[in-house]
């Protein structure tokens, strides 16, 4: 805790005159030091929480353990071959706990307005876009520390062996997981900014997220689904969030290689067991089989190109960033 | 120094049907502390909020600091501190991190900020409590604290809304003497609503605010001469009898109170023997008040301010009073 305090009391740079009052620094100023206490404050709250570090923690072990494995062994049985499918769900667990961390890390909001923190903030000179943003990164934070916890897991012989490769992958999902942890958290903020209500938020979030994350594929592939819902998938930002993050984790990353495939080849796939093999009947594999691996499986496990997810992702990050402006620019203290 | 630290013009705020702020008008001037004194409802924190710009009017004007409160928001919100009613911490952090928070957001220079901190903190005896999360703290530290974060910027003009409401009274006189030290040290214009009598005593002037409108505003002396002489309250074995004699016999006019007879008269202590000397009715008790600001309340509105405050039952009370108003 002493270190905390030594950031939040040292880092923040001043204008030279100190004899200038408090209020004249200029307006661009003020907007990044809000930004950056406020995050500071937010990432304090988690850090401190243990019972909000560990549960984060748990949920997404139980998802894989209870779910993956039983659907795994699901697939054995209506004849999906080796597939594994603990390996296919570990990217999308990923992306639910982004998703519900950041959207859920809203909640703060309505806190401080219960017990009076917001006014604080309000009354201050600092605008209330940085306010926001302040908000929405320090969720962003939140969901993403949470994530790469979560991400210890891909180093267990279960998922990617302990390896430089899996270090090497799981730095390069974490731009793509800032990403998505940033649009969640925006959505998260748009709708906590208007609400007054605690019991409120979980029940109007829940029922916006379990469509989210149901047609995002981060537990089954979306092909062959039927229009409406191929449709509901295609303009769900978790869908690319997910797609980007399976991709560099089962192919590696590969900006504008190979892209989805047409829907043509959906079917010929289909009918392919050995893409659905991953070659995981050879039993746990080391690093050199993963990558053998990783390659015959190329067609199947990213569905875009991961230039055009990523491009989708920031667009949909903007729109609802620029939403959470909005509707936080209306709210009550 | 230019002009003056609030200048309010015709200021309405309406919520639906509701007038909560009738069209006031006042001026305040730097280093001034003034009050804003009136029963609970009577407009007070709307005032306050539509000052610190928390809350937009409905119509009029205001300055504070000399910037708009409707144009100049960012520069007035620069300019002022605020203590809420309200609490406004954030329990989980420490009263240090609580005011690093203030501090980053209100710009106060990096190495100014350690000596600031460790002057407001030893203002309200905190110094010892500073790394101790807030949610361990009692309501008064709670308060101390928020008074000490509404310093740390070294605001121009505080606004302090209710600040000693519910503290035990050693705790709301430790408050006063901040309060007090503030202005002799910082020059500070300090504005502040009440609705304790001894607290409004404290201010260099006060407003007087009911349903919305000023009635009054001035020095507390002035206010008091307002209401005239001493006030007596007496209590005989025959009110009735006792009310007649007085305007017959003193020339004395009744106010309005519930459970005795109460008058004003320019020498109390000087009539109160005349009284022993010449009232036929036995007497039981007789008080001698020196005008409080209770008084100036009661003579303008003939109600009473701690009554309001009391419960709902207040208003039905008054309804059933069966003296006839305060008459002239």
């Amino acid at each position: 805790m002493d270190e905390d305090r030594g950031a939040l009391s040292g880092d923040v740079r001043e204008g030279r005159e100190d004899e200038r009052p408090a209020g004249r620094s200029s307006r661009m100023d003020r907007a990044m030091r809000g930004v950056y206490i406020i995050w500071l404050r937010e990432f304090k709250r988690f850090w401190r929480d243990r019972a909000r570090r560990i549960g984060g923690f748990g949920q997404p072990i139980i998802y894989l353990a209870l779910l993956g494995v039983g659907m795994q062994n699901a697939f054995r049985v209506f004849g999906g071959g080796e597939f594994s499918y603990v390996k296919f769900m570990f990217p999308g667990i990923l992306g639910m706990t982004v998703l519900f961390t950041a959207v859920f890390s809203a909640i703060s909001i309505i806190w401080d307005r219960e017990f009076g923190f917001l006014k604080e903030v309000m009354v201050s000179p600092v605008p209330r876009s940085s306010v926001a943003l302040g908000k929405i990164l320090g969720g962003s934070t939140t969901a993403l520390l949470q994530a790469v916890i979560f991400l210890v897991l891909a180093f267990t012989p279960w998922f990617f062996g302990f390896s430089l490769s899996t270090l090497w992958k799981i730095l390069a999902v974490l731009p793509a997981l800032l990403l998505l942890a940033f649009s969640l958290t925006s959505l998260g903020v748009a709708v906590a900014a208007r609400m007054t209500s605690f019991e409120g938020f979980p029940i109007v979030m829940n029922f916006l997220l379990m469509p989210l994350f149901f047609l995002s594929g981060a537990f089954f592939p979306l092909q062959g689904l039927p229009g409406w819902m191929d449709f509901l998938t295609k303009i769900n930002p978790l869908t690319y969030g997910v797609d980007a993050l399976r991709g560099v984790m089962l192919r590696g990353v590969e900006l504008s290689g190979a892209a989805g495939p047409s829907l043509a080849q959906y079917a010929v796939w289909f009918k392919d067991k050995d893409i659905f093999s991953l070659g995981m009947s050879r039993g746990y594999p080391d690093p050199s089989a993963i990558s053998s691996m990783t390659q015959r499986a190329s067609l199947p496990v990213q569905v875009h190109p991961l230039w055009l997810d990523l491009l989708v992702m920031a667009g949909f990050g903007a729109l609802l960033f620029a939403l959470a402006l909005w509707q936080f620019n209306r709210t009550q203290s | 120094m230019d002009g003056h630290a609030v200048e309010v013009e015709g200021l309405v705020r309406r919520f639906g049907d509701l007038v909560a702020v009738d069209g006031v008008s006042f001026t305040v001037a730097r280093g001034e502390v003034f009050g804003f004194l009136g029963p609970n409802g009577a407009g007070k924190t709307t005032t306050i909020n539509m000052l610190c710009t928390l809350l937009a009017p409905t119509a009029g004007s205001a300055r504070v600091n000399g910037y708009d409160i409707r144009e100049q928001r960012n520069e007035v919100r620069e300019s002022i501190g605020l203590v809420f009613q309200d609490p406004s911490l954030d329990d989980r952090l420490t009263a240090n991190e609580n005011l690093d928070f203030h501090a980053v957001i209100y710009a106060v220079p990096a190495r100014e900020r350690e000596e600031r901190k460790r002057r407001v903190l030893e203002m309200v005896e905190l110094m010892d409590r500073a790394d101790d999360m807030v949610i361990t703290y009692s309501g008064g530290m709670k308060r101390r604290l928020e008074i000490a974060r509404g310093l740390l910027h070294n605001p121009r003009v505080l606004f302090l809304d209710e600040p000693t409401i519910g503290l035990d009274p050693q705790t709301r006189k430790h408050i006063w003497e901040y309060i007090e030290e503030m202005k002799r040290r910082e020059d500070t214009t300090i504005f502040l609503t009440t609705h304790y009598m001894e607290e409004a005593e404290r201010c260099d002037r006060i407003a007087i605010i009911d349903h919305g409108r000023i009635i009054a505003l001035d020095t507390p002396d002035n206010l008091k001469d307002m209401v005239g002489g001493d006030v007596i309250r007496l209590r005989t074995g025959d009110d009735a009898r006792a009310e007649e004699e007085l305007k017959s016999r003193f020339g004395v006019s009744i106010l309005e109170e519930r459970d005795c007879l109460c008058f004003e008269v320019e020498r109390g202590e000087e009539f109160i023997p005349r009284l022993f000397r010449e009232l036929e009715v036995p007497i039981m008790a007789v008080n001698l008040q020196r005008p409080t600001l209770d008084d100036v309340f009661l003579k303008l509105t003939g109600r009473e301010i701690r009554e309001e405050e009391a419960d709902g039952l207040a208003d039905l009370r008054s309804l059933a009073r069966v003296r006839p108003p305060f008459a002239r």
